[in-house]
């Protein structure tokens, strides 16, 4: 599953909120990669900075200094971004939150379908791929659902359908099981591995759900801002 | 995919409930431009339709509608041997407040110059003009009047044998048109007593002279009916109105006329101008600021509605934004929301016009260029009170999908 280009790489990444007294280092020296194809899980306490690094290499929350490369691409240095970071969201990522943040006024197919249109995909094409999507994660039944009528697991399967309707060569999910009961919990994170060994994908995995640690080929833990590796 | 239109689905209560306000709204900005139109209009209805060319009111007056005018009655016949002139006719305008079934009733009295001003050119909607010199009125409906009714105004009573629509003064009062002698009768009626008031003073006067004293005759032509006094002056009108002949240089007429030392001479646009500047000037200004003012109150509302569906869409925005959705989905959500807005209250306003305008008192008058020019002001406001949520919707970060 690995290539020679890693899907990520962070060097000497860092974040520090406020300064002075009041400054704190959400993030030092953070210096890791992802391979494709590879379902990676980030572990850690509340406030070890998992989600500040989560964010900052998903490209929504800058970091104070160090390097992003993507896809072999240098894409952010500091806070200085050197591609459209909108464009290359749209392009190259995928997401997946707690919450499943569908548009409520969309049903399930259209907020995977909208997701394939953002990425020029034409509306006819883009709707039956979001159905096959859909059929992919086992919600094929409940496309014509808007959000409140499904339920949170379901939720979360039309989130993951929306965040590979680009084919993404990052996905990144915080804390995807968290609403979610232990059954479905596991489903999903073996979703997550599966679409990284069937697609090639890397997969960043932010939880604490320390029983689905199985599906991870990797695992990361953070704590007060420094990154480790853990081995199996 | 048309966000706007599956937003609009998904929240249909909130949409219509919101399209009815904006509709109300857009009906009072409408109705304020068609209140200003119609004061416009029913200031020059008449000037236009009694189809004059000139006006000769008293010297140095603007009569009859702006001030008072009163000229001879004979002036019609001195203004015929004008060259070019085709026909002139005396015109009476006066208002008067009686009371009918027990109702207070304001007519505008039209003097016709009758048999040559028989009112062909009123606007009827039933019955027929003037046909005879006297006891005859043609009402509009304003007046509540109906056709074959008839009225007690002094001492004789009119009857209504054709009712107009539309033909109301500057002030809004319905306009009952007669001959020129009911409409001075109507005018300058007295009692009997006064009548013989008067005759006594009269007789009175002339035995204080010499005269009376040596000549008992003339006493007692004293006391005789007043119009056969050659010594009294004969009713004045309250303008003489002149239509030209086909062709006639209307300012070789007014160059003639202006000679004559006891009248002053107006063209019928010069009429309109002293009434659009003079009497309804202000009211006209008024209703004209307050007119903008409604569109202005209407572009803040529509701006705050459009601001508030837009704050109820923040994490939407923060979603679209970081899936990777462009400005312009963004902005097409919102400005497509506010042009259906204002376009379906639009429609509504129109329509819930159409039925509520004919119930005002007054005149509300909705012409088609009003409706082009409303057209334009609502786009213009959909447009400019969206700024104010695309300006929110724009400074959205992605990350505030994580709050």
């Amino acid at each position: 599953m690995t290539g020679d280009v890693k899907a990520i790489e962070v060097v000497k990444l860092s974040k520090i909120y406020g300064s002075g007294n009041t400054e704190i280092i959400a993030m030092n020296d953070v210096t890791f990669s992802l391979e494709k194809g590879e379902v990676t899980g980030l572990l850690g306490p509340s406030g070890a900075g998992k989600s500040t690094l989560l964010t900052a290499i998903g490209l929504i929350n800058p970091p104070s200094s160090g390097t992003i490369l993507i896809n072999g691409q240098t894409v952010m240095t500091g806070s200085v971004a050197h591609v459209n970071l909108r464009a290359f969201r749209r392009k190259h990522m995928g997401y997946v939150f707690q919450k499943a943040n569908l548009i409520p006024f969309l049903t399930a197919v259209e907020n995977v379908q909208l997701a394939c249109e953002i990425n020029d995909i034409p509306a006819k094409e883009a709707r039956k791929k979001a159905a096959e999507l859909l059929g992919y994660l086992g919600v094929a039944d409940r496309m014509k659902n808007l959000p409140h009528m499904l339920s949170g697991g379901q939720q979360q399967r039309v989130a993951v359908a929306r965040a590979l309707a680009n084919n993404p060569n990052l996905i990144l999910a915080d804390e995807p099981t968290a609403a979610l009961d232990s059954v479905r919990g596991r489903q999903v994170m073996e979703l997550f591995a599966k679409i990284a060994h069937e697609q090639g994908a890397s997969v960043l995995v932010v939880t604490h759900d320390h029983r689905s640690l199985d599906v991870f080929d990797r695992i990361l833990e953070m704590e007060d801002g420094i990154l480790t590796e853990r081995t199996h | 995919m048309n966000l706007a239109i599956r937003d609009i689905r998904h929240n249909w209560a909130r949409f219509v409930l919101t399209s009815i306000g904006i509709g109300l709204l857009l009906m009072i900005v409408m109705g304020m431009g068609g209140i200003y139109q119609g004061l416009v209009d029913d200031a020059v209805l008449l000037i236009n339709k009694i189809d004059a060319d000139l006006w000769i009111v008293q010297h140095e007056t603007r009569g009859p509608f702006a001030e008072i005018s009163k000229v001879p009655l004979n002036l019609e016949d001195r203004l015929r041997s004008v060259p070019g002139v085709q026909s002139s006719r005396s015109f009476v305008s006066h208002t008067i407040q009686r009371e009918h079934n027990g109702k207070p009733i304001r007519i505008v009295v039209q003097g016709l110059s009758w048999p040559d001003d028989k009112g062909e050119w009123l606007p009827l909607i039933s019955g027929r003009n003037l046909g005879s010199a006297h006891y005859e009125m043609v009402a509009d409906k304003l007046l509540g009047l109906n056709l074959g009714e008839r009225i007690k105004l002094g001492k004789d009573y009119y009857t209504v044998v054709g009712v107009t629509s539309g033909m109301v003064s500057q002030s809004g009062d319905g306009l009952g048109f007669f001959s020129v002698r009911d409409a001075l009768n109507i005018q300058f009626e007295v009692s009997g007593e006064s009548v013989r008031l008067e005759r006594q003073a009269r007789k009175s006067r002339v035995l204080s002279q010499d005269i009376g004293n040596i000549q008992p005759a003339l006493v007692e032509r004293a006391q005789s009916v007043s119009s056969e006094l050659p010594g009294l002056a004969r009713p004045m009108v309250s303008a003489v109105l002149v239509k030209l002949k086909s062709g006639a240089d209307i300012e070789t007429a007014v160059s003639i006329i202006s000679g004559w030392k006891d009248v002053t001479v107006y063209t019928a646009d010069q009429q309109k101008e002293f009434l659009l500047k003079g009497t309804v000037d202000r009211a006209r200004r008024q209703l004209g600021l307050f007119s903008a003012l409604l569109v202005v109150i209407s572009a803040i509302i529509m701006a705050l509605i459009i601001y508030t569906l837009t704050l109820d869409k923040i994490h939407d925005i923060a979603m679209l934004k970081l899936i990777g959705a462009r400005n312009s989905v963004i902005l097409g959500l919102i400005l497509q929301q506010s042009l259906l807005l204002g376009a379906i209250g639009y429609i509504l306003a129109y329509y819930l016009g159409t039925i509520l305008f004919p119930k005002f008192p007054r005149r509300v008058l909705v012409t088609s260029e009003g409706m082009l020019y409303l057209a334009i002001i609502v786009l213009m406001i959909s447009i400019i009170s969206s700024a104010l949520g695309v300006w929110k919707a724009m400074k959205i970060q992605p990350n505030e999908v994580l709050s």
